[in-house]
């Protein structure tokens, strides 16, 4: 690919997203505190911690979903090099999200058009980026089922009439399609039984890999964690309560809660 | 004691609620109708009202009708290009009672044409208003459920997903089937539903010389194509727009550019194709064009008083 160049400095030089003392109040719960991060292009950082200690409310205000009380979401922008997306104008910021941003849902009818079909829908965000001709996009689709290793004869069939780990299958190559730099995965896994998801999982970091993503990944299962992250933020209540490259911190963790979360995990 | 006798029509005591709606009412209206003919193609809300027709029988576009009718006005109502369906008569009445005004089922007469769904075969001209009834004035609806979201989407021009339902009509039938409500974009600014008239019809709107108001009752929403506008169907680069055509001829008068009704006529299949349009089709059998069928009974109908 051409853009290597760009990434390899991108990796050495400026950081893709830098988060800066990020706070979500919900009233006076809340929802994350004094959030701190960079991601460099290429790299995987997950975010961990259990029900209910702010993973999600972390992953909707990185992503534009929902403003923070305070704090800054800084993005390498194509068009406005590096700028906070919330002080961008909501068409800019909403434009930005279409052509360079990717979000997996855990559910994925959140993430889908559950009217149209499973080729509808991977074609959609070409189709957002002013893509105008149809036996292109067709093929591009094409190409991407089988690049999720679908069945490139179901491509019209409705969303509904495919299992839980192929819909998710769709929603991914929905959200990588159009080529976009930094994708927001919310337990991708999540409603999935485990050999649905070591296969998703195995596609997952195949696909991160080979198109040099920067990916958020945001989920509870220490395993999804283990094999997807470079790096880990540990969450609990609110507060990062232990950063580090992801081996370090699930084989000598430092803070108590970490080593609840690791030692909790079942051992067959 | 003072016997009470009605006010005479024309009379200037019977101005206070002339066509039906009440003053204030009316310039509610106008308001929104001058707004939406500032923006072509902008979904206008307004304060619809309760009408003596129930909803889906064309109460928006009633009454964008007596918001700008005059009783200097000639209106004309049709329901599928025909004069003589059932709810165009009963429009018709309502407006030679309430508004005093002349009725005629000629579309070059006209000052205003009331449609369902078509729009008249005879081209329109300067100074008159062709009023669509429409019962979903958001296109991309089908789509999109959020209210919010579709309204986000209209002020950004973000109109990718319009092609989403393009490419299931490709994927599934090899074209764009899509028939009627085929969507529109607006001087290439806003995208619009152009109501439920065949696709036939869409390339009659742009650059015409007449207004064309819709109005959506239950919606509330009121939205225009002023004058000259340029007007454009939707399409992919590799399937371009096109609209029907029919290998049949008006059964009636021979027309072979209209828009054709099939209609069965018995139990054993025999059917007849006519002109969606019964003025149009009138008017040529007056002139002395004829089809394969000509003299039919169904010919006799339109002769009938309305």
């Amino acid at each position: 690919m051409n853009a290597v160049p760009k990434n390899i400095e991108a990796v050495q030089g400026a950081p893709l997203l830098r988060v800066d003392s990020l706070t979500k109040w919900y009233g006076h719960v809340v929802g994350c505190r004094d959030v701190s991060f960079e991601l460099r292009a290429g790299e995987v950082l997950g975010v961990v911690g259990e029900s209910g200690s702010g993973k999600t409310t972390l992953l909707n205000c990185i992503s534009g979903k929902l403003a923070p009380s305070s704090g800054a979401v800084e993005f390498e922008t194509s068009r406005f090099g590096l700028a906070d997306i919330y002080s961008l104008s909501e068409p800019d910021r909403r434009r930005m999200q279409r052509e360079e941003w990717g979000f997996v849902h855990q559910n994925p009818r959140d993430g889908l058009r559950m009217r149209v079909s499973g080729g509808a829908n991977v074609a959609e965000p070409l189709m957002n980026l002013n893509n105008r001709h149809y036996g292109k996009m067709r093929q591009a689709t094409i190409d991407w089922l089988e690049r999720v290793e679908l069945d490139t004869r179901r491509i019209d069939d409705k969303p509904r009439n495919f299992s839980g780990g192929m819909q998710q299958r769709i929603q991914v190559a929905r959200n990588l399609i159009h080529g976009p730099r930094l994708v927001f995965m919310d337990e991708p896994t999540g409603g999935l039984d485990v050999s649905v998801q070591a296969r998703l999982l195995d596609l997952l970091r195949e696909l991160v890999r080979d198109l040099d993503l920067a990916v958020i990944i945001v989920t509870h299962d220490m395993a999804v964690a283990r094999l997807m992250a470079d790096r880990l933020l540990v969450m609990k209540g609110g507060d990062v309560v232990e950063t580090g490259l992801t081996d370090q911190v699930l084989d000598d963790p430092q803070h108590p809660y970490s080593q609840l979360l690791v030692s909790s995990v079942l051992q067959i | 004691m003072t016997s009470h006798v009605p006010a005479r029509p024309n009379e200037a005591e019977r101005y206070y609620n002339y066509a039906y709606l009440d003053e204030q009412t009316k310039r509610m209206i106008r308001r929104a109708i001058l707004k939406a003919l500032a923006i072509p193609g902008y979904q206008v809300p307004f304060g619809s009202r309760e009408m003596p027709v129930p909803y889906g029988w064309g109460t928006g576009g009633i009454q964008l009708t007596a918001a700008i009718i005059g009783p200097q006005d000639v209106y004309k109502c049709i329901d599928q290009g025909a004069d003589d369906t059932t709810n165009a008569v009963s429009i018709r009445q309502f407006f030679a009672k309430i508004a005093d005004v002349e009725t005629t089922e000629d579309t070059g007469e006209a000052t205003i044409i009331q449609t369902r769904h078509r729009i008249p075969e005879k081209p329109l001209k300067e100074g008159q208003v062709l009023i669509f009834q429409v019962p979903q004035p958001e296109p991309l609806r089908g789509l999109e459920a959020r209210e919010t979201e579709t309204r986000a989407m209209h002020a950004y021009q973000e109109y990718g997903l319009q092609y989403v339902s393009l490419y299931e009509n490709v994927s599934k039938y090899g074209r764009i089937a899509a028939t009627a409500g085929y969507p529109v974009m607006i001087e290439e600014r806003y995208l619009m539903s152009p109501s439920p008239i065949p696709k036939f019809d869409n390339p009659k709107m742009g650059g015409n010389e007449a207004i064309l108001l819709f109005g959506a009752g239950r919606e509330k929403r009121i939205y225009a194509v002023p004058p000259h506008t340029s007007v454009r169907s939707l399409d992919f680069e590799d399937y371009p727009f096109e609209t029907q055509s029919w290998d049949e001829t008006c059964a009636l008068c021979g027309a072979e550019d209209s828009y054709l009704d099939e209609v069965i006529l018995d139990d054993a299949g025999a059917k007849m194709f006519v002109c969606s349009d019964s003025h149009h089709c009138g008017e040529r059998r007056d002139a002395g064009h004829v089809g394969d069928m000509a003299g039919h009974q169904l010919a006799a109908l339109d002769k009938e008083p309305a």
